[in-house]
């Protein structure tokens, strides 16, 4: 039998275990999560019993629908600007000769990816108040413009490697065959980009779905997604609704997940 | 006519700058098979680019039947490009590949549709229309590539090295059918290659270019016989190279003695030599055995190695001042008495049939 020769990780002593106990430590949380979301009883540690009533409880409780309301949409919302955005932002720092400067303009697109984030919360926070000082507008779309900010550089990146990986002669071939720039975007690019443009959305979809920090800090009075109504629950009583609301955005992330991972499929 | 009137292309700037097209001036006539020829990095695919308008000319101009086309964007060229690595839309089946260039131009989705049809049985490709382009062949590809730049019917056909990925037989049998498609589409094409055999057997005409100039162009016959320069003797076929002086002239032909001895009657290069040392190109079939050091004979060698090749044989003289002459005889059954390794022989080369080269 041929063996490839040199080091082989799988071969080193301890390697399945430390494995296991790596899936074991991120996942058993999970599952436990998972399974106390269908507890018959109040408590999140003692298993009283299958049921549905967490979900039923939580799906009559107004609050919970307002902020899972406020998430789907600012999640949608946020990930359409950011993506938008990200698309313009890769063409044109993928479409065009080297230039001096492009490391810099690549680490300010993601900066937030770089930034602590609490630091970008601040920050935000700091900025809203002197524009709420000035235009004395104390809304909700403070939250929307943050989202929309944070998710660009989550939308970019897929974007940006589909672009970057993308024959270049395809667009000149388009245009080679009569159509104008807009109509070579629209009938090459765009399709050919799709992908990318699809990934990076669910990407920022989710990000947007699931921030805490910069929500938080940046959120009106009485303003609440879904993660900070859960935030703010855990301060108070604990019971399994917690579980079943992130058993649910559990569920979406993970079917995100799923279609991100065949869409990469079909495109191999 | 395409007349592009000294055109130069100078990537880049200061000391990075590079020149890709040097002054270069030439006329491609209507319905003609013209080749840009030449290795790699001497600027023809440069020019073709600048003809299809993904480059603009630094200076000079490119005009398409009088109408100056260095200001036109690709879009508005009538002129389509088969790229080197076909560049089909993946997203799209064959038949809207090839449709993509009319529907660009608005036509009616009848003519479209007629226009396809056409092209598929032009390139008899028909059964694979509504094929994915990732699911066909590369000589498949090819074709399509084909079919779609062809549809619009452009005044000018541009093609890039379009062979160069595809193996010996079907190269072979792509060389043809270009051919025959610029025969019966009547349209001008436009071929780069850096394959000379692929040159000859298929151009009209063929500009040799080298270091971003052209350096002769002419009818396949002209360059590989009457080579202007060095470089195009030597890039195209073998060729022998003999040095010697003007020792007269006599009508279109020059009389040269060569430094090894003996005299030459060879022709004149277009555009005068530079001096009166120069060199003369001597195609190997062009040369023949007869006894050394006779009347007839034009130089004298020894024969230093035989090589048969089956329907030639090649042998490989040293002249008498060391300089290598290579002679290639065809292996007809009635052929007279062989050189063999060692013997001393003279080479006869009729008059005229050599040719003096400018440089």
């Amino acid at each position: 039998m041929a063996e490839p020769k040199g080091f082989n990780v799988k071969k080193q002593h301890g390697f399945t275990t430390i494995a296991v106990l790596c899936f074991l430590l991120l996942y058993t949380p999970i599952i436990l999560l998972v399974l106390y979301s269908f507890n018959a009883g109040t408590s999140i540690a003692i298993w009283e019993g299958f049921s549905w009533r967490w979900y039923i409880s939580t799906w009559g409780n107004e609050q919970v629908k307002e902020a899972a309301l406020l998430s789907l949409w600012l999640a949608i919302v946020s990930s359409a600007v950011a993506t938008s955005v990200a698309v313009l932002a890769a063409l044109a720092t993928t479409r065009r000769a080297p230039y001096k400067g492009q490391t810099v303009v690549f680490a300010i697109i993601n900066q937030p990816l770089m930034v602590p984030e609490i630091v970008t919360a601040v920050a935000l926070l700091i900025f809203f108040a002197l524009i709420k000082n000035y235009t004395g507008y104390t809304g909700g779309a403070y939250l929307f413009i943050a989202h929309s900010a944070f998710c660009v550089p989550f939308a970019y990146m897929p974007i940006r490697a589909r672009l970057q990986g993308m024959d270049l002669t395809l667009e000149q071939a388009a245009s080679d065959l009569y159509g104008t720039p807009l109509r070579v975007f629209r009938k090459v690019t765009l399709p050919l980009l799709w992908p990318g443009i699809l990934a990076g959305a669910m990407l920022a979809f989710v990000i947007s779905l699931d921030d805490v920090v910069i929500t938080e800090f940046v959120k009106a009075a009485g303003q609440d997604t879904l993660p900070t109504y859960m935030l703010g629950q855990l301060r108070r009583v604990v019971t399994p609704e917690v579980n079943a609301i992130s058993t649910v955005l559990l569920a979406i992330s993970v079917t995100m997940v799923i279609v991100y991972f065949i869409l990469n499929q079909r495109k191999n | 006519m395409i007349e592009i009137d000294s055109v130069s292309k100078v990537f880049g700037s200061g000391a990075t700058a590079f020149t890709a097209l040097n002054d270069v001036s030439v006329t491609i006539r209507e319905n003609e098979f013209f080749t840009l020829l030449g290795p790699s990095g001497c600027g023809k695919t440069t020019l073709l680019r600048t003809i299809a308008g993904f480059n603009a000319p630094s200076s000079g101009s490119v005009r398409l039947d009088g109408e100056d086309l260095v200001a036109l964007p690709p879009y508005k060229r009538p002129v389509n490009t088969v790229f080197q690595n076909y560049a089909l839309f993946p997203h799209m089946t064959v038949a809207e590949n090839i449709g993509f260039g009319l529907d660009m131009l608005n036509r009616p989705k009848s003519e479209i549709k007629a226009t396809v049809a056409e092209m598929l049985e032009l390139v008899q490709m028909t059964p694979m229309a509504d094929r994915r382009t990732s699911e066909i062949s590369g000589g498949q590809q090819q074709r399509v590539a084909l079919a779609r730049a062809l549809a619009p019917r452009p005044k000018v056909l541009l093609l890039d090295e379009p062979l160069s990925a595809l193996d010996y037989k079907l190269r072979k049998g792509m060389q043809v059918e270009l051919k025959r498609l610029q025969n019966e589409t009547g349209i001008t094409f436009v071929f780069v290659t850096h394959d000379q055999e692929e040159a000859l057997s298929m151009s009209d005409r063929i500009a040799v270019m080298s270091n971003s100039r052209i350096l002769q162009v002419g009818s396949p016959h002209d360059i590989y016989d009457h080579p202007a320069e060095r470089f195009v003797a030597e890039f195209i076929g073998e060729t022998n190279f003999l040095t010697g002086k003007i020792a007269g002239q006599e009508g279109e032909t020059l009389r040269v003695a060569l430094d090894v001895g003996g005299e030459i009657i060879a022709r004149q290069p277009p555009g005068d030599p530079a001096g009166q040392a120069v060199t003369v190109a001597v195609r190997p079939e062009h040369a023949h055995f007869c006894a050394p050091d006779s009347a007839e004979a034009t130089v004298t060698g020894e024969v230093s190695n035989v090589v048969y090749l089956g329907t030639d044989t090649h042998f490989h003289l040293v002249l008498s001042d060391g300089t290598p002459f290579a002679l290639r005889l065809q292996n007809t059954p009635e052929r007279a008495a062989d050189a063999k390794l060692g013997d001393r022989v003279g080479i006869r080369v009729a008059p005229g049939v050599a040719q003096v080269l400018r440089d």
